[in-house]
């Protein structure tokens, strides 16, 4: 039952941020790389306010898997390294927490493009 | 406006007697199906990129109008025309096959009519046989002006679809049979109305229509109704609705002639939005519709306005407005 | 908007924005806001899924960044196959904004700019849309870990 609504809620707190992505297009016509670098310091300067860890606790994947979830684990990280380690810590921190995520998206973005190739869109 | 001096050449001798298209697959899926010279089942055309697939159309259009003509590449005087990509690659690359001269045009989506305006005048200067050709292929244009092909975007409901395809016609100087020919030209002025959003390019383009199918009347003393049909370029649906407003508060109603090449390319079904945009739109249909109604007397006058929106991806993220172009040729038969 | 537009039935230069603004067809937002919702919140709850997943064999933490990896490589497949942009298409943010939308705009390019070797090519064009992100996300990281030290936060 838990797991349930684990579910559920990450349903609705992930659909909902992309609403509020989607009405910002509608009504700004903002470009892809505009509303990503938007909902990434979003989700960063919140985490810097230490919120937006509440929200993934709440629910979970709703708030991780977009990508304000990903400025928010790099603020987490080197808000924590640099507690520990001071300025090195700060310097390190953000990226180290990152590192699965960009690495997978670099090597999966090589492999893709030595397998496939482009297609025309059809519409 | 009164005191404005003519932009409006005539020729006499400009005859099109002949002309060549070559077609991408969705294009020939759309409403102008079976008009086309060659249709290809595949825009890759067999090479490696579509920027070589691109190329090939130019060489497969230009060689296909001289053959078709019953003329040798040895018989042609100038090569004329251009497309999308910088430097007018395609193009120039495909005139390395050709003995004849070659002046590379670019005026974006304009450069078919700039193309048979240039060819007009060096037929007017001696030249036997000039070859106009321009076009477009959707998957270079798309990685030039917009996104890569694979990114998941939700386009405006402005946008238009960049056409692919390649249109080229024989202009000669001397035609036993009576032929269609380019009678009169108005050479566009660059109009900017301040438009940014570049996925709207009818809109920033409909000025530019009007202002140059104005100066057409004024210089040539013609009335819409002078003529069978205006095409437009590829002003699109929206485009062209503008297009009839600004004319009409300038005295010309030109609802009942006023077709658009983009606009018609597609069915609706065929999810363009606004129908087709780039150089190949008017070279398409002109090349293919319009020259058969011609020659079957469907058509006995009619005027050609190709359209072009002269931004750049570089100036469009600097956040200018973009400048627009409309040259016009009056054919007759 | 600019009322005179259609009271005086004019069209200049100066009102040409307005006129044009008031000329274009809209989006049907409610059908854009409702795609983007579903498909933004099935691709939460997959990702949900995964962490449900590992956290049989992984920390919390582990889990969350593995299921992050996972749906990362998942677009990336998609993306080669031509899926995903016809996703993209009607789901709008729904699909842009979960990390399968950054998975999405780091291979596209890559893809698409393969024709120019894997060095100019894939290498240099592979975060043309993405790139923005990972700067912007670094450098103010780092701000933000600075000013938690400065002030002892």
């Amino acid at each position: 039952m838990e797991v349930f609504l684990m579910f559920v809620k990450a349903f609705v707190v992930g659909g909902a941020i992309c609403l509020i992505g989607q009405i910002i297009i509608n009504y700004t016509h903002l470009t892809n790389g505009k509303i990503l670098v938007l909902f990434l310091i979003a989700g960063a300067v919140l985490e810097g306010f230490g919120l937006y860890s509440k929200l993934i606790e709440f629910a979970g994947a709703g708030a991780s898997i977009p990508i304000s979830g990903f400025g928010s684990a790099l603020v987490k990280g080197a808000v924590k390294a640099a507690k520990a380690e001071g300025i090195y810590g700060a310097l390190k921190g953000g990226l180290a927490a990152c590192a699965t995520g960009i690495s997978v998206a670099i090597v999966s973005g090589y492999l893709v493009a030595v397998i496939f190739k482009p297609r025309t869109k059809k519409k | 406006m009164e005191c404005y001096k003519s932009r409006t050449l005539t020729f006499t001798n400009a005859n099109i007697i002949e002309g060549y298209t070559v077609a991408g697959p969705k294009e020939n899926d759309g409403r102008y199906k079976g008009f086309f010279d060659i249709a290809l089942e595949d825009d890759m055309f067999g090479q490696k990129t579509f920027e070589r697939a691109e190329r090939k159309m130019f060489e497969h259009a230009i060689d296909g109008a001289i053959a078709k003509a019953n003329l040798t590449t040895m018989e042609i005087d100038a090569v004329v025309g251009g497309d999308l990509l910088n430097q007018i690659v395609s193009m120039s690359f495909a005139a390395r096959k050709q003995h004849a001269g070659f002046l590379g045009l670019y005026n974006a989506c304009a450069t078919f009519v700039e193309s048979l305006i240039v060819g007009s005048c060096l037929i007017s200067n001696g030249f036997e046989n000039v070859v106009c050709a321009a076009g477009s292929h959707f998957s270079t244009a798309e990685r030039q002006y917009r996104y890569p092909l694979e990114l998941g975007v939700l386009r405006s409901p402005v946008t238009q679809w960049t056409a692919t395809g390649v249109g080229a016609s024989v202009l000669s100087s001397a035609s036993e049979t009576p032929v269609p020919r380019v009678t009169r030209a108005t050479i566009g002025r660059v109009v900017d109305y301040g438009i940014m959003d570049a996925n709207n390019m009818g809109a920033a383009m409909a000025p530019s229509a009007c202002d140059t199918l104005v100066r057409f009347f004024k210089d040539t003393n013609t009335v819409p109704e002078d003529y069978d049909a205006i095409f437009t370029g590829d002003l699109g649906k929206l485009g062209s609705d503008i297009l009839l407003d600004l004319t009409r508060q300038e005295g010309y109603d030109i609802s009942k002639q006023q077709h658009d090449c983009g606009a018609s390319l597609y069915w609706d079904e065929q999810q363009t939005y606004q129908g087709g945009s780039g150089a190949a739109c008017s070279a398409l249909v002109f090349n293919s519709v319009l020259l058969s109604r011609l020659r079957s007397g469907a058509y006995k006058k009619i005027l050609i306005a190709g359209t072009g929106a002269l931004m750049s991806p570089t100036t469009s993220f600097q956040g200018d407005s973009i400048p627009a172009i409309t040259h016009l040729a009056e054919v007759c038969i | 908007m600019d009322k005179s537009i259609t009271e005086n039935n004019v069209i200049s230069k100066d009102n040409y924005k307005s006129y044009v603004f008031e000329k274009m067809p809209k989006s049907s937002h409610w059908k854009n806001m409702f795609w983007a919702f579903l498909i933004g919140g099935v691709i939460c709850v997959i990702g949900q899924a995964f962490i449900e997943l590992y956290k049989l064999w992984f920390s919390i933490e582990d889990a969350a960044v593995l299921a992050s990896g996972t749906m990362v490589l998942i677009a990336a497949i998609l993306t080669g196959l031509g899926v995903y942009d016809n996703i993209g298409r009607f789901a709008g943010a729904g699909s842009t904004i979960p990390i399968t939308g950054f998975s999405n705009a780091v291979v596209s390019p890559a893809l698409e700019f393969r024709a120019e070797g894997y060095i100019y090519g894939v290498g240099a064009k592979m975060f043309l849309v993405a790139g923005p992100v990972i700067v912007n996300g670094v450098t103010i990281s780092v701000i933000i870990a600075l000013l938690t030290l400065a002030f002892g936060g």
